[in-house]
């Protein structure tokens, strides 16, 4: 257990010391942020009250949408690059031979970095958000604590996706293509685009059953307090579920990768 | 110049091969890039599912400028899309390797891992441009029809030169290239909805500032016959070329003084 916590605070560190970066990722974010915003005011002033939400809700939701884009890594982007260069490479090999479990470790990286990013990127721009838009900030205290449980099982539902989707280059050898379709599913279905309640019918229907809804939709309403009592607890098992049933697979699909592993080059 | 663009070709044409060697990959990728754009306009589409006008705008309408504009930077992307590796390669020294070679600099940075997939953002952006022409009802002029192919390429050619003085700013700031993705990517995603959306400061930033105003807005607004928000004659529709012009002489400058204050790693 304590080694993985140091892996997650190596990994929080790795990621602080891109300072720069760090600064124009929020700045990117701000600007985004700025121009989502005016499009859902344009798009509210028509329709009020459109999904559920009011128009302070509904800047409150994009500028969520920016603060965790990074954190929930909605598009991809984190440690699957590097775990798909090792499989590709046949480093996988040596990381195999440790003493350590291989999903958990990377699982406490991506906390680390996520924890990072939550910080670094999620509260300047929510901040400047808030300057700028009336926002909808929660009026109970207990409401940050459950928005954030619910940011933390979002995490994990995105690691175990890319996870799984990292397990596929031990058969597709260059697993670009494939992680970019999921990042694609990703800001898709996350929410990220739209609030998922404005999606039309079906598509809404599947939309929301999706894991992708856990990235942003269900904290999302967490913060704005859609989801309260049991309804909290409902939220809280969807995204639960999600994580566990992801966990497996994708250690179900390392176990039979670890079998026919062939170390290229060697 | 000649000799810049002979090197492009090259370098250009080595990344496409050794792009084929993963067919499967690539035709994901290609996909991957219509889609993650089509996202955009589908976001527009499900937008339109509740309201029938936006900004004042109808769909048909806001089809035309997002066509403009995505058609325009994905021309631009594609040509010089790599250009914001710049600052990785100052962070590990390998522009040293760059500078060494008979070659220009600029031509050898923007053929940077030449990326084909690309062309998945223009195929995209021009089947809403086409959706646009064929379902609006526009009192075409032999002036209006050459408007078009002239904002598609004075767009790129804008969208380029901030592309452009955003790689001269990483020699600076070394790994701050997503500064330079809120100009060009959210440039694109801004000039996709109409102007009246936006506060009239902002509208002004980006025609006076960063003038990316003059890709679609400004040309299409003409073309539709719209006034634009800000008080502006309607001649400067016809501006984008010299625009783009006045935008790759300070991109140049740009480029060359970052050049010029470039050290290596040196460790």
């Amino acid at each position: 257990m304590r080694l993985y916590a140091v892996v997650a605070g190596g990994a929080f560190r790795r990621y602080a010391t891109y300072r720069t970066a760090t600064a124009a990722g929020v700045f990117t974010n701000t600007v985004f942020g700025f121009i989502v915003a005016y499009t859902y005011i344009a798009l509210w002033d028509v329709r009020p009250e459109l999904g559920g939400y009011d128009t302070s809700e509904a800047l409150t939701y994009v500028w969520l949408g920016q603060a965790l884009l990074m954190a929930c890594a909605m598009m991809g982007g984190g440690f699957e690059d590097e775990l798909v260069e090792r499989i590709r490479t046949g480093d996988i090999a040596v990381d195999l031979y440790r003493p350590v479990d291989l999903q958990l470790w990377w699982m406490a990286g991506d906390l680390g970095r996520a924890a990072f990013h939550l910080l670094g990127r999620g509260v300047v721009p929510m901040f400047l958000g808030a300057l700028a838009f009336d926002l909808a900030l929660p009026g109970s205290p207990w409401t940050w604590p459950a928005f954030f449980v619910s940011v933390f099982l979002g995490v994990v539902v995105s690691f175990a996706m890319r996870y799984l989707v990292a397990m596929s280059a031990f058969w597709l050898m260059d697993g670009a293509g494939a992680m970019r379709i999921v990042s694609l599913a990703g800001l898709f279905f996350s929410g990220m685009l739209l609030p998922l309640n404005l999606f039309p019918g079906l598509l809404g229907e599947v939309a929301r059953t999706l894991p992708w809804s856990s990235l942003l939709q269900v904290p999302a309403d967490v913060f704005l307090g859609k989801h309260t009592g049991w309804g909290l607890a409902e939220a809280y098992a969807f995204q639960g579920g999600w994580a566990v049933v992801l966990l497996l697979a994708g250690r179900l699909a390392q176990t039979a990768a670890t079998r026919r592993v062939v170390v290229q080059g060697g | 110049m000649l000799e810049g663009l002979r090197a492009y070709g090259l370098i250009m044409a080595m990344w496409v091969r050794s792009t084929m060697a993963y067919r499967a990959s690539f035709a994901m990728t290609v996909f991957g890039d219509f889609t993650v754009t089509a996202f955009d306009f589908v976001t527009i589409l499900l937008m339109f599912s509740h309201v029938d006008a936006l900004g004042g705008y109808t769909l048909q309408e806001i089809a035309l400028l997002y066509g403009v504009s995505a058609t325009a930077f994905g021309l631009c992307d594609l040509l010089l899309g790599s250009m914001d590796r710049v600052g990785r390669r100052v962070r590990d020294g390998t522009l040293d390797t760059l500078l060494v070679r008979p070659v220009p600099v600029l031509a050898q940075v923007a053929a940077d891992r030449f990326a084909l997939r690309r062309l998945g953002r223009i195929t995209q952006g021009l089947l809403v441009l086409g959706y646009a022409l064929l379902s609006l009802d526009i009192a075409w002029t032999p002036l209006k029809v050459l408007m078009l192919p002239m904002m598609v390429v004075s767009g790129a050619a804008i969208f380029g030169a901030v592309f452009v003085a955003g790689a001269a700013f990483q020699f600076v700031a070394q790994d701050a290239s997503e500064v330079q993705n809120s100009f060009t990517y959210g440039g694109t995603t801004l000039l996709q909805y109409p102007p009246t959306i936006f506060a009239k400061d902002l509208v002004r930033g980006v025609t006076f500032v960063v003038p990316l105003a003059f890709v679609s807005w400004l040309p299409a607004l003409y073309v539709l016959g719209r006034e634009y928000p800000v008080d502006l004659p309607q001649w400067v529709a016809f501006l984008p070329p010299l625009v783009a012009a006045g935008c790759w002489v300070l991109a140049g400058l740009a480029w060359r003084a970052g050049l010029r204050a470039y050290r290596s790693t040196g460790s």
